[in-house]
């Protein structure tokens, strides 16, 4: 007897309230409160509004719990909801040199102006699971002391290099970038356009391009120059009033690399550079997009292509932005009858054709 | 998507702000000027995800007005869960009417079909284009892809059609069969059964092809002249199962095959279901076949 796939509605209807069920879990447990994730989960919140090109951490608060924590769903949410905000103006650009730091380390120089301020760091944690956190009523010692050491305004370190010509500079310009999210991306893209899709781009794809670069695959001997991580005043033009306003205050971060560069065809030997700047505290994803920036400068650098993936600026353009890949990669989920029913009979048609007389190649 | 009806208020007409859905119909626009040329726009994350339709549900948003009625099929029926999923999602966003009558909708959003029922120029075909690069397994790179298209260089294409030949006696592609539009571009009919081909030429309503992931529309104005690609020696085919409907019995509409028990019984129906109910309340049964 033929059931027809009738009751998709109804199917639809009832998977969504699991779903919400599932969510919420076991009832007796207290539930998640967007502002606790907002203040404990912050660095997956970071991530979201990173990726989901959106700051404001209660939505992305939200979005993780709505997303029972899939990260990736999440930022789906915000990208979303991002779309249907209207577009109202660019801001000034950012002085990330005036950055309120909480965090600056240089691998390049032992010290320099300002001091390297580690920071809110797991960096030199032993990664050994704390059972005390397992337990009700932690303890949290006051930071009152770390946080008083950290630089209010220090300079760049890359600064320091350019002074000497020991590294390029990067011409200043005054062209508005374009925006990704209302043109199409077209190839080849800008580096501004480069930086801005890396910048919403997956964690993890750029994480592994970027190691890729250091295993070999169009290495470019990176050195963090710098790395700050901080609070920086968004301004912004009003036509209305003829001067800029301090419009809100986001958290940066940023990375600077400095690469070993021994001259090309084009360009004298001198240090190169990278970059990387990502919403909050995001530091694997800023010096991942520095080193991928600088692999898939070479052809401006005069540098081989090596064939690498990191170079190939259509393949990394293309495939960085999970919300695309997520959605294309799932949607074979989807229904595909109609096809494999053609490919059957394609398959039939090409079996028969072996087995009987070949009628190939006349 | 229970959980976002108490918000719809908050959303534009068709879920679009009226500043995007401008922006898409120029391209269509452009894409009706040029048969069959991919025209970048810039597609906006929808509420659904990428390779689920947000190419087709971008032009139907741009393309709906309240008094559209709106039919929405996938793999050729009504009821599919995705179909489900982006006809409630306009019936929330846009509060237009919906049908499952093919005569009856003034806006149809395919994805994998076309329908059996001819159309008229009082309607507009909405197709849902996961790649609509018809050289991309060629030729990955969309910069020379872009190249190719803007030289007549599809000698690349017959090349591969041409080993097809060689190695198995047939065209060995059966759905997302290339075709040439008007004798300029070569276009993605998008995974449409190769069956379906031949309703794309000469059609009397307006096709819209939408990539949202890609970027990309494209478009085939009414009575166009789409050919599929093949050779003198090897002239298209469009093959379907050669078996009736089980239960209305036509011989001329596209099947799925079904298994029906856990001995692997197979039978054919109709894919289009409004096709295929239409025959039935006709009185039409598998007999008619006999």
């Amino acid at each position: 007897m033929y059931v027809a796939v009738k009751g998709g509605e109804r199917a639809i209807d009832a998977a969504h309230d699991w779903l919400a069920e599932q969510r919420r879990g076991d009832t007796d447990v207290p539930e998640l409160g967007v502002a606790q994730i907002r203040e404990q989960m912050t660095l997956a919140v970071n991530r979201v509004m990173a990726e989901g090109s959106l700051y404001d951490p209660d939505l992305a608060a939200l979005a993780i719990k709505q997303s029972r924590g899939d990260l990736i769903e999440a930022i789906f949410l915000i990208r979303a909801y991002r779309t249907t905000l209207p577009r109202f103006g660019a801001s000034r650009p950012l002085d990330t040199g005036a950055m309120d730091c909480i965090r600056r380390v240089s691998a390049t120089f032992k010290d320099a102006p300002g001091g390297q301020v580690l920071g809110p760091t797991f960096d030199y944690t032993h990664r050994l699971l704390d059972f005390k956190l397992a337990a009700e009523g932690e303890d949290v010692p006051a930071a009152a002391e770390a946080r008083d050491a950290a630089p209010a305004r220090v300079p760049h370190i890359t600064g320091f290099l350019g002074r000497d010509g020991l590294i390029e500079q990067d011409a200043a310009g005054d062209e508005t970038p374009p925006d990704l999210t209302r043109a199409p991306l077209e190839l080849p893209a800008t580096r501004a356009l480069r930086l801005q899709a890396l910048a919403r781009g997956d964690e993890g794809f750029l994480l592994g391009l970027a190691y890729s670069t250091q295993r070999g695959y169009a290495r470019n001997h990176a050195f963090v120059g710098e790395l700050r991580i901080g609070a920086v005043t968004v301004e912004m033009d009003i036509p209305e009033l003829g001067f800029a306003v301090e419009i809100g205050e986001i958290t940066l971060t940023e990375c600077e690399t400095v690469n070993q560069f021994t001259g090309s065809k084009t360009e004298p030997a001198q240090f190169t550079r990278g970059y990387g700047l990502s919403f909050g505290q995001t530091e694997r994803k800023a010096i991942a997009v520095a080193l991928v920036d600088r692999a898939l400068r070479w052809k401006e650098l005069g540098e081989d292509d090596q064939g690498a993936p990191a170079q190939d600026e259509e393949f990394v353009l293309s495939h960085a932005d999970n919300i695309q890949a997520t959605g294309f990669l799932e949607h074979i989920k989807l229904p595909h009858y109609v096809d494999f029913q053609s490919e059957l009979e394609l398959v039939r048609k090409l079996r028969a054709g072996a087995d009987g007389a070949p009628e190939a190649a006349e | 998507m229970n959980n976002t009806s108490e918000n719809v208020a908050a959303y534009n007409f068709a879920y679009l702000d009226e500043q995007t859905k401008r922006m898409i119909r120029r391209a269509i626009l452009k894409g009706l000027a040029i048969p069959g040329y991919q025209v970048p726009f810039a597609s906006r994350e929808m509420p659904m995800p990428y390779g689920w339709g947000t190419g087709g549900v971008q032009l139907s948003a741009a393309t709906l007005t309240p008094d559209d009625r709106l039919k929405v099929i996938d793999q050729g029926a009504d009821d599919t869960t995705n179909a489900v999923s982006i006809r409630k999602f306009f019936e929330k966003t846009a509060r237009i009417a919906t049908t499952e009558r093919t005569q009856e909708a003034s806006v149809i959003q395919t994805r994998h079909r076309v329908p059996e029922t001819p159309l008229t120029e009082d309607q507009i075909l909405i197709y849902q284009v996961p790649i609509p690069e018809p050289l991309r397994f060629l030729e990955p790179s969309e910069v020379e892809t872009r190249k190719m298209h803007e030289l007549s260089e599809y000698g690349l294409m017959h090349v591969k059609l041409y080993e097809d030949i060689a190695r198995h006696g047939h065209i060995a592609t059966s759905y997302a069969y290339p075709v040439q539009v008007e004798g300029r571009y070569v276009m993605d009919p998008s995974p449409i059964p190769k069956f379906d081909n031949p309703k794309l030429s000469d059609c009397a309503a307006i096709q819209l092809f939408g990539a949202g992931r890609e970027q990309r529309i494209y478009a085939l104005p009414p009575h166009t002249r789409v050919v599929s690609l093949d050779f003198e020696d090897h002239p298209f085919d469009p093959s379907k199962a050669d078996a009736p409907c089980a239960l209305c019995g036509d011989t001329h509409s596209y099947l799925d095959e079904v298994i029906t028990d856990d001995a692997g019984t197979r039978m054919f129906v109709c894919s289009d279901t409004d096709h295929c109910q239409t025959r039935r309340a006709a009185g039409h049964d598998k007999e008619d076949a006999a």
